[in-house]
C-alpha cells in the first residue's frame, strides 16, 4: 500500500473518506464543532475525593508504601493507584473512577486512614460518579484486558479504552454491534457506528495520520491507466499503533563501555583476515574430549586457539604490548593474559586467562571452565576482569564468518573467530574433500603494528592449528 | 498478546482441574485444593499471582500447597540488604525472591511447607485459616502444644515460631499465605537471615527475628506427607469438599495462560532489587594497603536499587582526584549490584593511565565498595 502525503501534491481533490481517530489514555482534546463530540476539556471536571475503603479485619489505618501514579496522571477504573501495608498484609488500592489524579493526600510511609480521602480524582462532569458495579475480577494493571460490563442488564464486552470512547461520544454500548470475538466491541465498531450516524469526516488525531491513497488519475502513468482502473480501491483499515518510544539514561556498565569504546576508536585499526582449515584439530579434540571429561573438564576449541596465540606472541611480542597515552613508549608485556570475550546478561565482559605462556592446554581449559561458570553466575571478580594483554573473541558460537573487531584498550590487537563450517576444499592432489573451515579476523593498532607483522603472526597461529602436531615442538 | 477474558480463564482452569470424581456437593461452599509439582520459588509465586489475577473466587475458595528449594523470600516492601546476607546467598546459590504480600523475610527449603488460602476479598480472614492449621496439627498429634498468637504466628511450646504469615489484598480477591517448618535447615536459616551490612538507614518494613523450631524435632515420626494430609483433610471437611489434591505444573501455559510472563517478572532485577524503598548507607571501613591501614568513609543513597548519590572519602592523593571523581560519577545512576560494579570498574580501568600501582589501588578500592553490595 502506497501512502502519499497529501501536502506534496498540488492538485488534489478531497475525497469523502474515512480518517481515523486514535483515542488513548492521554485525553485528546477536540476543538471540533460537531455536536456529537464533547470537548474533554480539563477545566469542567468534577473533583471527587476517593476515600480509602475498608481493608477488613477491623483495620483502621495503613501505611502508604508505593504510589503507582502521580498528580496529573490520568487513570481508568480498576487501574492500580497505590500499595498500602497493614500488619503483614499488602493491599493494592485500585481506582473506582476514570479521570485525572489531582491530589495525593499522603506521602510515602505516611499513615493513611480508612474512610478518609486517599486521592482526589477529577472526572468528567457529564459522566457523574460511576456506580459501584459488581464486575468480574480483572488484573489491575493491564489495560488490554477485556472486562465485562453490566449495561442495562446484559453483559457487553469491551476494553476500558473502548468504553471511554463510547462514553465520550454518548454512545450506548448496547446499541453497538460488536464484531470481535464473543461479540466483543472493538474500537472499529464504535467508529463505524459514529460514521453511520453522521456521515462526517472525522478530523485526524495528532497521533496517527492516515492519508487515503490519491485518486488514480494523478498517480498512475497514462499507459497503465486502463489496467489501473480495474484495481479496486484499497479499503483504508484503521491503523492503530499506540507504541511509545522509551528513553532511559545510560548508566553503570553501559556508561563505562561508552567511554572505553570511544577511546578504542581513536586507535587507527587495520584488519587482516584469513581462513583456517581445522579438520585435523577437530579430530584431535574429538579424541581428547573424553580424556578431559574424565578429569572433570569440558574441552572446547578455545584452549587450543589461546595456546597457539601465546606461542605466536612469543615470536611477535609487539602484539602483546601496550602503547602509553602520549604514544611515547611501548611496553612489551611479559605475561600473556589472554582475554576471552564473554556474552553475559550485562553485555560484553572480557575475563582473561593469566600467564598462558606457562600453562598447558589442559590448564587453560580448566581456567576457562572456571571463568565461564563464574561469568554465568555473575560472580567474576575484578582480578579476572583486569590485566588482559591480548583478546580473542569467539563470536562464531553465535554465528558469523568475518567480522571487524574493535581493539580493547590498552591492548594493541584482537582476533575474532567465526563459526566452523564444513566446506569443500582441494587437497594437495587436486581432489575435493570435506574441510572444517573457520574464518579469523584480526584487528591491530597501526601506530605500532604493521601489516606484515600481523600477517606473519596469523600465519604462524594458523600453522599451529592446521597441523596441531607442530605445536608439540614449540610447547614450553 | 491479548489474554482471554478472566471468566474464560477461570473456566479453563476449573474444567481442567475438576476431575470427574470430584463431585462437589454444593457450589456455594466450593473449594479447590491444588499442589505445585515445582520447587522453584519464582514459579510458585507466579501461580499465586495467576490465581489472584484470574480466578473468580466469589463461589469457591482455593488452598494452594507448595514447597521450594532453598530460597530467601522477602516481603513486598522490604530491603534485601537489611534482611539477609546477600553475599552468602550468592555463594551458596540460594535464590532471592520478593513476594507481593507484605510481612517479613523467611527462609524456605524443602523442609518448609507453604500454604496459601485464596478467598474473595470479603471472605479474607487470617485467624480462621491459622486456626484450621492448628486444628489439623492437633488432630494429627493431640499432644502437640501449638497455638496462634495475635501476631498471626504459630508457636510451638509457647516459644518457638513454626509459622509466619503474610497477606495480599486486591480489588476482589485476597490471599493469606503462611509457612510451616517441619524439617528446615535451621543453621542455614539463621546464617542467611543475618545481614552483615552496616550503616543502613531505611523505612522498609523490618523483620522481627524469632527463635524457630522444626516440628520434626518435636516429633520425629512426623513426615511432610502426614502434615499435608492432615491440613488437606481439615480444609476439605470445613469446606465440605472431597479430600482431593489436584497437581498443577507452574510451567504449563495451556492451563495457566500468561504464567511464564509472571514467572519472568518475579525474577527481574527491577522487581527483586529495584522495588526496594529508598535507603541510605553511611559507613566506614579499613583498607589494608602495603604497610598502611587506610580509613575510608562512604555515603550512598540508593533509590529503586540504583545509586542516586555517592560520596567516597579517601585519604588525600591516595588516588588521583580525577580518577576518584570518575569512579563516583560512574557509580551514580548505576545499579547497587556487585556484578554491575565489578564490570564497570574493570572496564573503566582500560582508559586509566597504565600504572600497576594505580591499578592495584583502584582494584582494592572497588573490591571494598563491592563488599557493601
Amino acid at each position: 500500500v502506497c501512502i502519499h502525503r497529501v501536502r506534496s501534491c498540488s492538485s488534489v481533490r478531497f475525497i469523502k473518506s474515512k480518517y481515523v481517530c486514535v483515542f488513548d489514555k492521554s485525553a485528546v482534546k477536540f476543538s471540533h464543532q460537531q455536536r456529537l463530540f464533547r470537548t474533554s476539556a480539563v477545566s469542567c471536571g468534577q473533583i471527587v475525593q476517593f476515600k480509602l475503603s475498608d481493608i477488613g479485619e477491623g483495620i483502621t489505618e495503613v501505611t502508604v508504601k508505593e504510589w503507582y501514579i502521580k498528580e496529573g496522571d490520568s487513570v481508568s477504573q480498576f487501574d492500580s493507584i497505590c500499595e498500602v501495608q497493614s500488619d503483614k498484609a499488602s493491599v493494592t488500592i485500585t481506582s473506582r473512577y476514570d479521570g485525572i489524579i489531582r491530589k495525593l493526600h499522603y506521602n510515602l510511609d505516611e499513615i493513611a486512614y480508612v474512610g478518609k480521602p486517599l486521592v482526589d480524582i477529577e472526572i468528567d462532569a457529564s459522566k457523574g460518579v460511576a456506580p459501584e458495579e459488581d464486575v468480574v475480577e480483572t488484573p489491575p494493571m493491564s489495560h488490554e484486558e477485556h472486562t465485562h460490563q453490566e449495561i442495562k442488564g446484559h453483559k457487553t464486552l469491551a476494553t476500558p479504552a473502548v468504553r471511554r470512547l463510547a462514553m465520550e461520544n454518548n454512545i450506548k454500548l448496547s446499541e453497538v454491534v460488536g464484531t470481535g470475538k464473543d461479540n466483543r466491541i472493538l474500537k472499529e465498531d464504535i467508529l463505524n457506528y459514529l460514521a453511520k450516524q453522521t456521515g462526517a469526516i472525522l478530523p485526524p488525531s495528532p497521533k496517527a495520520e492516515i492519508i487515503p491513497p490519491l485518486p488514480k488519475s494523478d498517480t498512475v502513468p497514462a499507459a497503465a491507466k486502463d489496467k489501473a482502473r480495474r484495481i479496486p480501491v484499497p479499503v483504508s483499515r484503521p491503523v492503530v499503533f499506540s507504541g511509545k518510544d522509551k528513553t532511559e539514561p545510560v548508566t553503570g556498565f553501559q556508561k563505562a563501555m561508552v567511554k572505553t569504546m570511544s577511546a578504542a576508536l581513536k586507535i587507527p585499526h587495520f584488519g587482516y583476515c584469513d581462513e583456517i582449515d581445522l579438520t585435523q584439530l577437530v579430530q584431535l579434540r574429538e579424541e581428547l574430549k573424553h580424556l578431559a571429561q574424565t578429569r572433570g573438564v569440558k574441552l572446547s576449541f578455545m584452549p587450543f586457539f589461546i595456546k597457539a596465540a601465546s606461542l605466536g606472541l612469543l615470536q611477535y611480542p609487539i602484539l602483546n604490548a601496550s602503547l602509553d597515552e602520549s604514544c611515547q613508549n611501548i611496553t612489551y608485556k611479559s605475561s600473556h593474559n589472554i582475554g576471552v570475550a564473554m556474552d553475559t546478561e550485562q553485555g560484553l565482559i572480557v575475563p582473561n586467562v593469566k600467564n598462558v605462556q606457562v600453562c598447558s592446554v589442559f590448564e587453560i581449559a580448566c581456567e576457562l571452565n572456571r571463568l565461564q561458570s563464574l561469568g554465568s553466575a555473575g560472580q567474576l571478580g575484578t582480578n579476572d576482569l583486569t590485566g588482559g594483554t591480548f583478546t580473542l573473541s569467539n563470536i562464531g558460537t553465535l554465528g558469523g564468518t568475518y567480522t571487524k573487531p574493535v581493539i580493547l584498550p590498552p591492548e594493541v590487537a584482537i582476533g575474532a573467530l567465526g563459526k566452523i563450517q564444513v566446506l569443500p576444499r582441494f587437497n594437495g592432489k587436486g581432489e575435493v574433500f570435506k574441510a572444517q573451515i573457520m574464518n579469523v579476523s584480526w584487528s591491530a593498532d597501526h601506530r605500532v603494528i604493521d601489516g606484515a607483522t600481523m600477517a606473519r603472526f596469523s600465519n604462524l597461529w594458523k600453522s599451529y592449528l592446521e597441523n596441531p602436531a607442530s605445536m608439540l615442538l614449540d610447547l614450553k | 498478546m491479548v489474554l482471554q477474558s478472566s471468566l474464560k480463564n477461570c473456566l479453563q482452569l476449573s474444567s481442567v482441574l475438576r476431575t470427574p470424581k470430584a463431585g462437589f456437593r454444593s457450589t456455594t461452599s466450593g473449594g479447590l485444593i491444588i499442589q505445585s509439582i515445582s520447587n522453584d520459588v519464582y514459579q510458585n509465586l507466579a501461580v499465586e499471582d495467576w490465581i489472584h489475577d484470574h480466578m473468580n473466587l466469589e463461589n469457591q475458595q482455593v488452598l494452594f500447597l507448595w514447597r521450594n528449594s532453598p530460597a530467601v523470600v522477602i516481603g513486598r516492601h522490604q530491603n534485601p540488604w537489611q534482611e539477609c546476607n546477600l553475599r552468602l546467598l550468592r555463594q551458596k546459590n540460594i535464590k532471592l525472591a520478593r513476594r507481593r504480600s507484605g510481612g517479613g523475610t523467611v527462609y524456605h527449603d524443602l523442609g518448609n511447607i507453604n500454604l496459601t488460602f485464596f478467598t474473595s476479598r470479603k471472605k479474607y480472614e487470617r485467624m480462621e485459616n491459622l486456626k484450621l492449621v492448628v486444628k489439623a496439627l492437633k488432630a494429627l498429634r493431640p499432644q502437640l502444644d501449638v497455638h496462634v498468637t495475635d501476631r498471626y504466628d504459630i508457636l510451638l511450646d509457647g516459644q518457638y515460631k513454626i509459622s509466619g504469615t503474610a497477606a495480599k489484598l486486591g480489588r476482589t480477591t485476597a490471599y493469606h499465605h503462611c509457612t510451616l517448618l517441619y524439617d528446615a535447615d535451621k543453621f542455614v536459616l539463621s546464617s542467611v537471615l543475618r545481614s552483615p551490612y552496616k550503616g543502613l538507614k531505611s523505612n522498609a518494613t523490618p523483620s522481627v527475628p524469632a527463635s524457630v523450631k522444626n516440628l520434626f524435632e518435636e516429633d520425629p515420626s512426623l513426615t511432610c506427607e502426614m502434615l499435608l494430609d492432615a491440613i488437606v483433610e481439615e480444609y476439605a471437611m470445613q469446606h465440605q469438599i472431597d479430600h482431593h489434591i489436584t497437581l498443577i505444573n507452574p510451567a504449563d501455559e495451556t492451563v495457566l495462560p500468561g504464567i511464564t510472563n509472571k514467572t519472568k517478572e518475579l525474577q527481574t532485577w527491577e522487581w527483586v532489587y529495584g522495588k526496594t524503598p529508598k535507603f541510605s548507607i553511611s559507613t566506614c571501613f579499613n583498607m589494608a594497603y602495603k604497610d598502611s591501614i587506610l580509613d575510608i568513609k562512604v555515603d550512598l543513597d540508593v533509590k529503586h536499587g540504583r545509586i542516586e548519590l555517592c560520596n567516597i572519602d579517601l585519604p588525600e592523593q591516595w588516588l588521583p582526584p580525577a580518577l576518584c571523581s570518575e569512579l563516583v560519577k560512574s557509580l551514580t545512576g548505576s545499579k547497587f549490584c556487585p556484578n554491575e560494579t565489578t564490570a564497570l570498574a574493570a572496564t573503566l580501568l582500560r582508559v586509566c593511565p597504565q600504572d600497576d600501582e594505580l591499578h592495584s589501588r583502584w582494584n582494592l578500592l572497588c573490591e571494598n565498595m563491592i563488599m557493601l553490595m
